[in-house]
């Protein structure tokens, strides 16, 4: 039983469904981490991608227009952004608390338009599979990595962009003395406030887009609490990949590599139980999590804790 | 700092524990038959009220009732019967106190529709001995503990998944076929299950793969997990649960068959939905009523199946089903109504 596992095409499907599944987490943790580094928890991520999920489903389907229903779910992000980053930065509120206010409202905003706007779900038609020219029909790699939507291509691009602006650019390296040393930065007369208001939007708004992959690339379709917990297991991976744009990547496509793995697993009826094949992942992701704790070292110094200018 | 490092991380792992897990609506197996009757109006209209777990607007669980409960007021009138729903009741805590605050409001019939709600309904229904409460799917009324007016409904799942299973096999190119699940109970399970011997009876050559995603809201799992199907050679696929609406529109972007279940799921895409198997609760509904109009309020458990009408294959009509196919799904509901056909799932 176990040897149909190895086969070829079982390893080549659970990578490719692995590299579709870990689209959504890529995009929310990679924005996510910008607001960490800046010191700014957003545990709202989850209502923000719920929000934007039915902005991009609700313009799909009543214009079939994708690029704008892309454009509008990342500008309800890019709104929902603003309002988290007035709550904690602005506000100072405390960000664990303020951040499951944002998600319990975009869970019940999400699902309230949807029931006025909607009622009833219909599939739409959403970004197709994009089969890039002469990559595409490679043996082995071509299917995994050169035939996905092209929000996948675009997730996976994300992450050495992410490295280059938080590393190489001026604003990446305010971004992270905000996070650091809020005080200097300060004292050097960076705007630690506009800062972080920055980080904030831009994480909400790739939230906004990891929202609309789910509804209108991967399900094409909306419903209900559509994301049931993606978001929290963005937040999760930002901790797992040490706040570091690669090993985020690395820990979104293991969690997506075993959750893939474990539907071929049932799929191919070998004999393990579903209950067990369905904990995989969430065990794997608590088990990263007290991986996470130990090396504290790398963690925001100035994270959850709102700037107060000394006078 | 680091104390509330450590509690941040026990607060994101208590979140992952509540994202992973499945709020169920299973079902125990049948085992009573149900009783005939038909609803004797009464003078004063009869108030229904309805507990139940996701959106009344699922294409599923909850939406089978509220349909059910709609067409029974259109045909008795809205003078004769009404009827009020608390949505989204994933929580059995939440789901107790609206049972009990109808209870209090003097309804005449209270469903939990749900089988996670039986614990609730079994505490709550003694102290409100004047009033029905029913629910489902479930087979247990409670009766062996002294309570009396508890009502449980269930549905013969196995039959419907079984004529699925028997055009799924007819329809299949490549012999493989797909069935999804929330978890390994219940009426989704009884529906596999059925799906798997009518598919087998059909063809032994056809191969029926299995995925449970342990979750009844998981969309993105659920659609995933028809991915795999797909990928692994399924070409007709058939779910349970509220989270399929994904997996339908996967199967659609994939060109793979679908087979509805609990509601009629066409309208979700219907270039690729074969048929449905819907329940129609009016059946044990109308049963109920004229038991509580005949002074019982409780201690029966109604089971719908092909034969009592309860149990209905709705066909879409955008899709073409080759006439012999047709035909043979036909003989096969009349076969497992008059007995002449058993599911053999226990």
């Amino acid at each position: 039983m176990l040897e149909q596992l190895f086969a070829p095409a079982v390893i080549i499907g659970i990578l490719a469904s692995g590299i579709q599944l870990a689209t959504p987490y890529l995009y929310a943790s990679i924005g996510e981490m910008f607001s960490q580094v800046s010191g700014v928890l957003n545990l709202g991520v989850e209502g923000v991608m719920l929000i934007a999920a039915f902005v991009a489903y609700y313009v799909a389907l009543k214009t079939s227009n994708l690029i704008l229903a892309l454009a509008l779910a990342a500008l309800a992000g890019a709104l929902m952004g603003l309002l988290t980053a007035f709550l904690s930065v602005t506000l100072k509120a405390e960000q664990g608390i303020s951040g499951i206010g944002i998600y319990l409202f975009g869970l019940g905003l999400s699902d309230l338009l949807f029931l006025v706007l909607v009622g009833t779900p219909t599939a739409i038609r959403g970004f197709p599979e994009l089969d890039l020219p002469v990559l595409s029909s490679m043996p082995v790699l071509g299917p995994i990595l050169f035939s996905q939507n092209i929000l996948v291509y675009f997730a996976f691009a994300c992450v050495p962009l992410a490295w280059f602006v938080l590393n190489k650019t001026t604003l990446g390296l305010k971004v992270r003395a905000v996070g650091q040393t809020p005080e200097a930065a300060d004292s050097l007369g960076i705007s630690v406030a506009r800062v972080r208001y920055i980080a904030v939007i831009v994480a909400a708004t790739m939230a906004g887009i990891a929202g609309a992959s789910l509804s209108i690339a991967m399900f094409n379709i909306f419903q209900q609490n559509l994301t049931s917990g993606m978001g929290f297991i963005a937040v999760a991976l930002v901790y797992f990949g040490g706040w570091r744009p690669f090993r985020v990547m690395l820990g979104a496509l293991l969690f997506s590599m075993v959750n893939a793995l474990q539907l071929w697993i049932q799929t191919l009826g070998i004999g393990l139980p579903s209950d067990i094949a369905g904990m995989l992942p969430y065990i794997l992701t608590i088990i990263a999590l007290i991986f996470a704790a130990r090396q504290i070292v790398t963690q925001p110094t100035a994270l959850t804790k709102p700037f107060e200018r000394g006078e | 700092m680091k104390v509330r490092y450590t509690f941040f991380i026990i607060a994101l792992v208590a979140m992952l524990a509540l994202a992973a897990c499945a709020t169920p609506t299973a079902a125990p197996q049948p085992t009573a038959a149900p009783a005939q009757a038909t609803a004797a109006p009464a003078g004063k209209p009869f108030r229904i009220a309805v507990v139940m777990p996701s959106a009344a607007n699922d294409l599923a669980f909850s939406q089978s009732m509220i349909d059910a409960l709609g067409e029974l007021q259109k045909e008795m009138g809205k003078d004769k019967l009404e009827f009020v729903y608390s949505e989204n009741m994933f929580n059995v805590t939440d789901a107790a106190t609206a049972i009990r605050d109808y209870a209090t409001k003097g309804y005449d019939l209270i469903l939990a529709h749900g089988s996670q709600y039986g614990a609730s309904v079994q505490d709550i229904a003694p102290d409100f001995p004047n009033t029905a409460f029913a629910w489902g799917t479930a087979v247990d009324t409670f009766k062996e503990k002294g309570v009396n007016n508890v009502f449980a409904y269930t549905v013969a799942s196995d039959q419907g998944g079984y004529v699925e299973g028997v055009i799924g096999a007819k329809l299949s190119k490549s012999k493989v076929l797909g069935a999804l699940g929330p978890i390994p109970a219940g009426d989704g399970q009884l529906t596999i299950k059925g799906f798997e011997a009518g598919a087998q009876a059909t063809d032994p050559n056809v191969k029926v793969q299995t995925t449970f995603t342990n979750s009844f809201s998981d969309v993105a799992l659920m659609s995933q997990a028809a991915q795999t199907q797909i990928a692994s050679g399924a070409d007709v696929l058939t779910g349970t649960s509220q989270s399929v609406v994904g997996a339908v529109s996967v199967a659609k972007d994939k060109g793979a068959l679908w087979f509805g279940n609990q509601s009629d799921q066409a309208s979700l895409a219907p270039e690729i939905v074969v048929a449905s198997q819907v329940y129609d609760w009016t059946v044990a509904l109308k049963d109920m009523m004229a038991k509580i109009n005949g002074g019982t309020r409780g201690g029966e458990v109604f089971i719908m199946t092909f034969a009592n009408k309860g149990l209905v294959m709705v066909y879409n009509p955008a899709y073409k089903l080759p006439d012999d196919v047709k035909a043979l799904a036909d003989k096969t509901v009349a076969g497992l109504a008059d007995g002449s056909i058993q599911t053999g799932i226990k």
